[in-house]
């Protein structure tokens, strides 16, 4: 190695640093960076479908209302409680696997999968519901076409079920998009747990675990949008309605 | 820069804040506020959780400047699909088509 490199390069460097950065702490940066861009596609992402659901909610008030108030709000707030407490659990695994506590990092990242795993599966639950009543948009379900029971919808007269039916197109992308999110990160998470199971990780070496928190705590984010939105702002007119 | 480790009290606050602020928008919804208050009431709430996670859970606040640009310009170029989106949806009809 010419000498000129060997003094850029940091001195015994550590084992998993990139030749082409000089040093661990501008390998984290320029990872942490990476991860903001793709967050930031991200939020664009998400962005066009919560710019949908704007504009059809604008459009679609009534309809819109009676949609949102039946969806089980109860669920919905369990499964926001629970998304908050695995960000809680997820940025605790980053503490531990900074200050070196590799078995608590474990720990914590077990019960960040946990948590996401209960998330799916309440709502399964929700979407089974939906099932059940026939609430689920076109033909996307051979043989159990859209078909709302507007008596239990209760839907103002002269307000049409095709715009019900918008909604649940766009709650079931949305949710949807976010529930593959989510399955996506428990994937991740099994990685980064095998790799902290191996014992990859260090203070002088967590990105990874990072930059995985950062994804995690995104999906957060569209939740916490999505559960207002789309459980919450049709319950106050609830009163006004048939 | 050196990495800027948040002791986990600072993640519990944060936590324990995100729980109120579920509770306090659960709540609120059944009041009827006139005009678009319960959107904007909502909104807000979502806004200052979502500002918590990024600030704390995601470090932001530790961050080298870059990250932030990032996320405002992530931000700014949503601004500009609403705006002119709505723009065009909320103007529809104010001239007759000829």
């Amino acid at each position: 190695m010419p000498e000129g490199l060997a003094t850029t390069h940091e001195q015994a460097a550590h084992g998993a640093l990139q030749h082409h950065f000089e040093n661990m702490e501008q390998q984290r940066e320029a990872d942490t960076l990476g991860m903001w861009v793709f967050l930031v596609t991200e939020i664009m992402f998400f962005g066009g479908m919560f710019l949908a659901y704007t504009l059809y909610r604008y459009k679609y008030p009534e309809a819109f209302a009676a949609a949102s108030n039946h969806l089980d709000i109860k669920l919905g707030a369990t499964n926001t409680v629970v998304l908050i407490f695995s960000s809680f659990t997820m940025a605790m695994a980053v503490y531990s696997t900074q200050v070196g506590k590799r078995r608590n990092s474990i720990v914590f990242l077990i019960l960040t999968m946990m948590l996401g795993l209960t998330f799916l599966v309440i709502k399964a639950v929700e979407y089974h519901d939906k099932y059940v009543s026939n609430l689920i948009p076109g033909t996307l379900i051979p043989g159990h076409p859209f078909n709302p029971n507007v008596h239990e919808l209760h839907l103002p007269p002269g307000v049409s079920t095709g715009h019900v039916e918008m909604f649940y197109w766009i709650y079931f992308a949305m949710t949807g998009m976010h529930a593959l999110h989510m399955i996506i990160g428990i994937g991740v998470l099994t990685v980064i747990l095998i790799l902290a199971w191996r014992g990859r990780f260090s203070p002088e070496y967590h990105a990874p675990v990072e930059i995985t928190g950062l994804y995690w705590h995104f999906v957060d984010i569209v939740w916490i949008f999505l559960f207002p939105l789309l459980y919450l702002l049709g319950r106050h007119m609830e009163g006004h309605m048939g | 820069m050196s990495e800027h480790i948040v002791h986990p009290r600072v993640y519990l606050v944060v936590f324990l804040a995100l729980l109120v602020g579920t509770g306090l928008t659960a709540w609120v919804a059944f009041f009827d506020f006139p005009g678009p208050l319960n959107a904007v009431i909502a909104l807000t709430i979502a806004v200052v959780k979502a500002t918590l996670v990024i600030m704390y859970f995601m470090h932001v606040r530790y961050s080298s400047r870059l990250v932030a640009l990032m996320i405002a310009s992530a931000l700014f170029w949503m601004a500009i699909l609403f705006a002119l989106t709505i723009s065009d949806y909320s103007t529809r009809g104010w001239l007759p088509l000829t």
